[in-house]
């Protein structure tokens, strides 16, 4: 009679990750999930269902600024993914030309900000852009375009855009490194046929090097939407908590850490700003989701 | 040599621990004042631990506006200091309602202290109190005295006369005329609504009416100051809509602006940067004669953690706090922080005796929005930070803005509804 072994390796050698994994993201993700279907009635915690979500999505006062914040957000995303990846894929393009000079350089140049905190990024371009002692409005001066400065973190009209600029500047590295990969991993072999085709230079590109690549813009597409609909620090650091001007660069991160650690005055609501916390976790998984089984499942692939 | 350092990094950390046995306590305290930082290792501590062998203290200060939210953490997780600096009115009334605040009415040094100073960290019965109160600051204008005398020009003490200053200082140009922005929106509000407002809305008679429902935040003594708020723009710098307030700071300091509209607590700091001579006004009345009204705003007081393991040291620690030999350190090491203490203390620094001297002449108030009134949602205190800048740039007529916050008030407060 043979008896099975247990294979107590697997479990020694899986348990450190898990562990960890689990004390530190999946049991704060599901208590943060159950603190929002509590509230505080004089000191003590009362179960209230789903209330905090109708409170959130229906209650005027909440429902305006909750509309604004994923309204921004959505704005955010998009200047992201129309200004942010298109010139990451170009600077990629330039990047993998084979007779491009200091390539090297330009890379490390450009990928460097991505290094950077947020903090140091947020409170250098506030110093740039500062209409007191900036140099943004010296140097549009010097080529006698100070009429187009403006001070623009401080206007409601300008201020989001802004700052979302200022975070491509900073995260334009990443899309730029993930292309350049995938378009050095395209064999010479099938770039050298489509020359004898007759396809060469910039059709080269369109038709034979994008194709290939659209996997990886998917991957940086959701790691952008991710990513901008996680954001809260560059916000933060440049406009404050109340995400001002009138909150007009109020995004559902500032909007939830004002909610549950409170502000000012403005006393903490953890049960409330878990309900943010559960709903921006919500719009990810959806968001996700619409990716992975809408799109990344139809995109055609070619093995190289 | 290495692990004899370990080994007594280790026994002092043992020590500490175990405090509430051994002679030595150490006591943290928490606060936002972290500009304050060398004058207490420098001079409050020093006196305190040498009145006190076997007490040490520390002061472990935190970013301004980050306190409150890292307060509440630490004090949820059990690692808060021993003492807490206690934001006045609701902050701090929560924080004991949960427990993390002990009740100080025993202490004995509480009896140096007026009803008011203690009424900003008291139950709203006024059974409790659960912070040692410690100092006001006071609103009003610092101004450039170089400046004026360059440009000959008289403090003013009406409205008129104040625009007519800024006029005046505008026409000649050398001068930003104000220093102020509206990109950390809380200025517009502390030193523009609650400096200028308590001579529209005449102190404590306003604001208390206010709190009983008898005014409404549409009545026109709380609108006017959003109109005279909208006036100020033209005075203010270039690009003030991103000017920070660190920025204002500076261009007051750096003499490139005469005005400040402050709070008085920027005096060490403006003593330290600025090398012109500084001198005050107070927020102009709207007729030569009238009664004066300042905000003499409680802002700090000093509690305990309720889960300090060093109680009887932080009480020793509180109580020398209450004593008329602190209200003398403290007044003098940070001048523009008044004590609360009924003794009277004499001052040294210029400005800040012509700020304080303005408690002889005018009510004093504190702001409007501070007590009982922000406690809902919507945040009547925040509300009134957008609602300021939203009157300086113009962006919407104050009869709206007023009417903006009344109804945002009545959503939750029932003496307004």
């Amino acid at each position: 009679m043979q008896t099975r072994r247990i294979r107590w390796h697997i479990a020694v050698f899986l348990a450190p990750a898990v562990l960890v994994y689990t004390a530190v993201m999946i049991f704060p993700l599901f208590n943060t999930l159950r603190l929002a279907l509590f509230t505080e009635v004089d000191q003590t915690r009362v179960y209230v269902g789903l209330q905090n979500f109708r409170t959130l999505f229906f209650d005027p006062i909440w429902s305006e600024q909750f509309w604004n914040a994923l309204g921004n957000n959505f704005w955010f995303f998009l200047i992201h993914m129309l200004v942010q990846n298109p010139i990451g894929v170009a600077l990629a393009a330039l990047l993998s030309h084979p007779r491009l000079r200091f390539a090297a350089l330009y890379r490390s140049a450009i990928f460097i900000p991505t290094i950077l905190s947020f903090v140091i990024v947020g409170f250098a371009w506030k110093l740039i852009l500062s209409p007191l002692w900036g140099i943004a409005p010296s140097m549009l001066d010097a080529i006698g375009l100070k009429s187009l400065f403006a001070p623009w973190l401080g206007k409601e009209e300008y201020a989001l855009t802004t700052l979302a600029l200022v975070s491509v500047w900073q995260f334009v590295g990443i899309p730029m490194m993930l292309i350049y990969a995938a378009l050095l991993s395209i064999p010479e072999e099938i770039l050298e046929a489509g020359e004898i085709d007759g396809i060469t230079g910039a059709s080269a590109f369109w038709k034979i090097k994008l194709p290939l690549i659209l996997p990886s813009i998917g991957i940086i597409s959701i790691l952008t939407f991710v990513g901008n609909f996680n954001a809260f620090d560059l916000i933060y650091v440049s406009q404050g908590a109340l995400a001002g001007p009138d909150f007009s660069t109020d995004i559902l991160g500032t909007f939830m850490y004002r909610t549950f650690f409170g502000f000012q005055l403005q006393l903490g609501d953890p049960h409330m700003g878990s309900a943010i916390a559960g709903a921006m976790f919500a719009i990810i998984l959806v968001g996700v989701c619409i990716y992975l089984f809408g799109i990344q499942t139809r995109m055609r692939r070619y093995q190289l | 040599m290495k692990r004899n350092v370990l080994s007594l990094a280790l026994m002092s950390t043992a020590l500490i621990a175990s405090g509430a046995y051994a002679q030595d306590a150490t006591l943290t305290i928490e606060s936002w004042r972290n500009d304050d930082l060398a004058l207490w290792q420098e001079k409050i501590i020093p006196a305190f631990e040498a009145a006190n062998p076997g007490i040490k203290v520390v002061f472990s200060p935190s970013a301004p506006a980050e306190y409150n939210a890292v307060l509440n953490s630490k004090l949820e997780a059990g690692s808060a200091g021993d003492l807490i600096t206690c934001r006045p009115f609701d902050a701090s009334l929560a924080l004991y309602e949960a427990g993390h605040l002990t009740d100080l009415s025993d202490l004995e040094a509480m009896s140096n202290f007026s009803d008011v100073a203690k009424s900003a960290w008291q139950t709203d019965d006024a059974s409790v109190s659960f912070c040692v109160p410690m100092a006001s600051v006071i609103h009003g204008f610092i101004y450039n005295k170089d400046a004026f005398n360059e440009l000959g020009i008289e403090v003013p003490t009406t409205e008129a006369e104040f625009f007519a200053a800024l006029d005046m200082i505008k026409e000649d140009g050398t001068y930003i005329p104000m220093a102020m922005g509206t990109n950390d929106q809380w200025e517009a509000a502390t030193m523009g609504y609650n400096n200028i407002g308590p001579n529209y809305w005449k102190g404590e008679e306003g604001r208390l009416a206010l709190i009983n429902g008898e005014q409404k935040l549409t009545d026109p003594q709380w609108v006017a100051p959003y109109a005279t708020l909208a006036k100020w723009a033209g005075y203010l710098g270039d690009g003030y809509e991103a000017q920070t307030y660190p920025d204002s700071q500076n261009l007051f300091t750096l003499g490139r602006a005469a005005v400040y509209p402050a709070g008085s607590w920027e005096i060490s700091g403006f003593n330290t940067q600025a090398d012109f001579e500084m001198g005050a006004f107070k927020p102009p009345v709207q007729n030569a004669g009238d009664t004066c009204y300042i905000s003499d705003h409680t802002d700090i007081g000093i509690g305990m953690n309720a889960a300090s393991e060093n109680q009887e040291a932080a009480r020793t620690f509180l109580a020398w706090v209450a004593s008329p030999e602190f209200a003398g350190i403290f007044g003098n090491a940070l001048p523009g922080f008044f004590p609360l203490s009924s003794t009277p203390v004499e001052l040294d620094d210029p400005l800040a005796k012509e700020i304080v001297g303005w408690r002889e002449e005018c009510e004093s108030t504190i702001r409007s929005t501070y007590q009982i009134l922000s406690r809902g949602t919507p945040n009547l205190e925040n509300e009134t930070w957008g609602a300021s800048v939203a009157a300086i740039k113009g962006a919407e007529a104050p009869e709206a803005l007023g009417q903006k916050l009344q109804d945002g008030l009545a959503s939750w407060y029932a003496p307004h509804q």
